[in-house]
C-alpha cells in the first residue's frame, strides 16, 4: 500500500518586506489523494508552492494547519515510508556513488552484506552496476540523479516523492530518465508523487496531473493515456496526449492575471 | 557514457610540476621570484651598515655557526614541543567547539561573542597574567600558542558550517538522521575545507605566538635566538631563526594541503582549483 493524503494542508509564514511584515501564504486549503501505485504530478508556475507541499507531505516542512497521512497514518516529520528525489539530486559528494545509496540504507538501520547487496541491486536497476565507485562529480547530471532515485528507492519506501527531479538536466537526458522512471514504476508498482513545471513531463508521467495556483488546487486532470507507456516519442504524437496536454495549459493559464 | 575520470589523472599530473596556462611550471616562477629577491637583498645589503641589516650571504654563514654549535638545534626542540602542545590542542578544541557553535543557535549566540571577540584580543597585553598564572616554563608559552591559534580555526569552522548547503542537511532528514549523525557525516565533511583553511591560517599565529611566548617569559628557543642577537646587534644571527620560522610556516602550510586533499579529494573536483 501507499496513498498520500493531504487534507486541507495551509502554510503561512511572515515575511518583513521594506520593514512591514506581511504575512505570505504559500499553500492554501490544499487538498488532493496520490492513490496506491499511481502517478501524481504536481504542476504549478514557479512560487505557487508545489515544492512546499511536496516538502510538507515529506516532513521537512510542517504545515500551518491541515494534514497529511499515508495509509492514514498522519505525517509528523520524515519517515522511510516515504522516499526523496531532489532537484539537484543532492548526493554527498564526498562519498562514491554505492555509499551515497548505502547512508540511506545504514540511517534505516540495514548492516553488513545486505547493507552492500541491497544497494548495488538500486543501483543496478537504474544502470548504474558499472559506476559505483565514482563519486558525485566523476558523474553526469544524469547519472547522479540516477544515484538520487536509488537512494531513495533502496529504502523501500511506500511513496517516491520527487521535487523537480529532470529539471536540471538537458532535453535528451531528461527523457531517457523519464523513461526510466515508467520503467521502474512499473516493475516496482511505487506510489509517485512528483513536482514539475514541465507540461509534457507531468502529462506523460503522471495519472492524474494537479494543478496550482497561488497556493490553491486549481484543477486536477486525469490522463487517460494507457499504461504500460512504452513508446514515448509515440505518446507525444497521439491526440489524447494533446488534448490531455492542452487542457492541462488551459487549466495553468486559468488563474494566470490577463494581459492587455 | 563520458569518462570524467580522465580529468582525474590529468590533474594529478599537474601536481607535480604543474605547468601555468602559458606552459612555464609553477615552482619555477616561485622558484624566480625567491632568486631575485635573494639578489637584490645581497646586493642591497652588502652596501649597508650590518647594525641595520644583513645580506643573505652573511645570514648564511651565521646560520651555519649556529648549527655547528648545536644552539640552533636546541632552540628548535625547545620551541617545537609548546608549539606542537598548544596548536594541537587548539586544533583539537577549536574544530568541535566550531561545529556546535555553528550547528545550534544556542551555542552561537552564547559563545559566538566570545570567540569573535577572542580572535582581536590583543594578546602580548595579556602575557603578563597568563605568566602569574602558568609561569614562566612550558606551560605559558603553551597557552600563548594555543590562545593565538584556536579563534581562527574555531571561526573558520563556524563560517563554514554556516555554509552547509541546507539541502544537504535535508538528505541527512529525510533519511531520519538524529542530529549527532548528522553532525558527524554530513556537516563535518562538508565542512572539512573550511576547517583545513582555519588550521592553515593558524599557523601563522602560532608561530607568532610562539615567538612572543619566547620573548616575554622565559627567554628560550629560536626567539631566544632572535631577542639575544639583537641585543647584541648581530643581526645576521638575528635572521636565521626568523628565516627558519617563515621556511616551517610555509612547509608545514603544504604539508597541511597534502593532508587536506588526502582526507578530502572530492575537494577539487567541486572547487576545480589550481592544486598549489
Amino acid at each position: 500500500m501507499g496513498e498520500v493524503n493531504l487534507v486541507d494542508v495551509s502554510k503561512r509564514f511572515a515575511l518583513r518586506i521594506e520593514g512591514e511584515l506581511h504575512t505570505v501564504r504559500a499553500l492554501d486549503r490544499l487538498s488532493f489523494t496520490v492513490r496506491d501505485g499511481e502517478i501524481v504530478a504536481l504542476i504549478g508556475p514557479s512560487g505557487c508552492g508545489k515544492t512546499t507541499a511536496l516538502r510538507i507531505a515529506m516532513g521537512l516542512e510542517a504545515a500551518t494547519s491541515g494534514a497529511v497521512t499515508v495509509d492514514g497514518v498522519a505525517v509528523t516529520g520524515c519517515g522511510y515510508d516515504r522516499g526523496m528525489v531532489f532537484q539537484h539530486a543532492e548526493l554527498l559528494p564526498w562519498l562514491t556513488a554505492l555509499q551515497n545509496v548505502e547512508f540511506g540504507l545504514q540511517m534505516k538501520g540495514m548492516r553488513g552484506t545486505a547493507l552492500h547487496d541491497t544497494a548495488m541491486k538500486y543501483l543496478t536497476l537504474v544502470g548504474l552496476a558499472d559506476s559505483v565507485k565514482r563519486r558525485p562529480y566523476q558523474l553526469s547530471g544524469g547519472m547522479q540523479q540516477r544515484v538520487g532515485i536509488a537512494r531513495a528507492l533502496a529504502i523501500d519506501p511506500k511513496v517516491l516523492l520527487m521535487d523537480e527531479p529532470f529539471g536540471a538536466l538537458d532535453a535528451q537526458t531528461r527523457e531517457t530518465l523519464q523513461a526510466e522512471l515508467l520503467d521502474i514504476h512499473a516493475r516496482t508498482q511505487k506510489t509517485i508523487l512528483f513536482v514539475t513545471h514541465d507540461l509534457d513531463e507531468a502529462v506523460l508521467l503522471a495519472d492524474r496531473v494537479v494543478v496550482m495556483q497561488h497556493g490553491r488546487l486549481q484543477e486536477i486532470v486525469a490522463v487517460p493515456l494507457p499504461r504500460p507507456r512504452d513508446d514515448l516519442a509515440k505518446i507525444r504524437g497521439s491526440a489524447q496526449f494533446a488534448q490531455t496536454r492542452y487542457h492541462v495549459w488551459q487549466a495553468l493559464h486559468a488563474g494566470a492575471p490577463t494581459l492587455h | 557514457m563520458v569518462d570524467i575520470v580522465d580529468r582525474e589523472s590529468a590533474a594529478d599530473e599537474a601536481a607535480g610540476a604543474a605547468p601555468g596556462r602559458h606552459g612555464v611550471p609553477r615552482l619555477a616562477v616561485t622558484a624566480a621570484s625567491l632568486v631575485v629577491i635573494l639578489v637584490l637583498w645581497e646586493i642591497l645589503g652588502r652596501h649597508i651598515n650590518p647594525i641595520f641589516g644583513a645580506p643573505p650571504s652573511a645570514i648564511f654563514a651565521a646560520f651555519v655557526d649556529l648549527v655547528r654549535n648545536g644552539k640552533l638545534a636546541a632552540a628548535l626542540a625547545q620551541s617545537l614541543q609548546p608549539f606542537v602542545v598548544g596548536y594541537g590542542v587548539a586544533i583539537a578544541v577549536g574544530v568541535p567547539l566550531g561545529l556546535i557553535i555553528g550547528r545550534f543557535w544556542v551555542a552561537e549566540a552564547a559563545l559566538g561573542i566570545l570567540v569573535t571577540g577572542g580572535y582581536a584580543m590583543p594578546l602580548v597585553a595579556l602575557v603578563p597574567l597568563l605568566i602569574l598564572w602558568f609561569g614562566l616554563g612550558f606551560a605559558v608559552k603553551a597557552a600563548v600558542i594555543f590562545l593565538m591559534s584556536i579563534f581562527p580555526i574555531c571561526i573558520n569552522t563556524w563560517l563554514g558550517v554556516k555554509s552547509v548547503p541546507k539541502t544537504l542537511i535535508d538528505v541527512g532528514k529525510s533519511f531520519v538522521a538524529p542530529d549527532a549523525v548528522i553532525l558527524r557525516r554530513i556537516v563535518l565533511p562538508a565542512t572539512l575545507p573550511y576547517i583545513m583553511a582555519g588550521i592553515r591560517l593558524a599557523v601563522g599565529r602560532a608561530v607568532v605566538g610562539m615567538v612572543i611566548a619566547e620573548f616575554f617569559t622565559q627567554i628560550s628557543g629560536l626567539g631566544g635566538i632572535i631577542i639575544n642577537a639583537a641585543n647584541n646587534f648581530d643581526t645576521a644571527t638575528m635572521f636565521v631563526p626568523i628565516i627558519l620560522l617563515m621556511v616551517m610556516a610555509v612547509g608545514l602550510n603544504a604539508l597541511i594541503g597534502r593532508f587536506e586533499r588526502l582526507v578530502a579529494p572530492w575537494q577539487d573536483e567541486i572547487a576545480g582549483r589550481d592544486r598549489d
